[in-house]
């Protein structure tokens, strides 16, 4: 009915948690990287981002090719009978925030992986003059 | 149906980013988060909706497939919008203007 609105929610915060916050912080720190492994939390964050608003982005068209998102207000058509709101919100609380949690889990698990690769990956020692051995 | 159009093309986006990384010209690391995004959305309402209603876990039908082409075309449009919007070769830039 609506569950990809809980994703949206949790898109727009890491958003503008990204470009308004962290951004701004590493930028003032000199584009430094965290821990070492190369990746900063902007980069992180983005990964984030990108998978929940590719997934509510199609998820938008799934909801709008079944009839349950319109072009017009109130946009969900479950907003119209009153009847329909109870499940909507109902849905949103449990599917939509399984879906929120387990994007979140998932790219959290690819931030770990990359950590530990990154970490267990040998150090490249730059000779100044022969280039990186 | 859908599920499984997305997981694939997700699935084949990642492989040929692969083949090409760590360079990402075209963007088509955006283009595999899309996808994937859109994958492990679906995986949970299908696996919710098939524990809480039962019946088939996958719809296989017309309507379905033909919303799977639907959201690969959409993935792909949003993808391309981007890559001329940041126009990684220049091309858009050397047009003439005449």
């Amino acid at each position: 009915m609506a569950c990809f609105l809980v994703p949206m929610g949790e898109a727009i915060v890491t958003t503008i948690v990204q470009k308004v916050v962290v951004e701004k912080k590493e930028k003032k720190a000199g584009g430094e990287k965290t821990n070492n492994t190369g990746v900063t939390w902007s980069r992180r964050l983005g990964w984030l981002n990108k998978l929940l608003w590719g997934g509510v982005i199609l998820l938008a068209l799934e909801h709008i090719w079944h009839g349950e998102v319109v072009p017009w207000p109130p946009f969900l058509t479950a907003m119209e009978n009153p009847a329909d709101v109870a499940p909507m919100l109902h849905e949103m609380m449990t599917i939509g925030i399984a879906m929120a949690i387990f994007v979140t889990i998932v790219w959290a698990i690819i931030v770990l992986v990359v950590e530990l690769k990154t970490r267990a990956a040998p150090e490249v020692k730059v000779n100044p003059v022969g280039g990186g051995k | 149906m859908w599920l499984i159009m997305t997981a694939l093309a997700a699935v084949i986006t990642t492989a040929i980013w692969y083949v090409k990384a760590p360079e990402d010209k075209y963007k088509l690391g955006l283009l595999s988060w899309l996808f994937w995004g859109a994958t492990l959305m679906w995986l949970v309402d299908h696996v919710m909706a098939y524990l809480t209603e039962g019946g088939e876990f996958l719809e296989i039908n017309l309507d379905a497939t033909l919303l799977g082409l639907s959201v690969i075309m959409v993935a792909l449009l949003a993808w391309v919008i981007v890559l001329l919007i940041s126009d990684p070769k220049g091309v858009i830039k050397k047009v003439p203007k005449s």
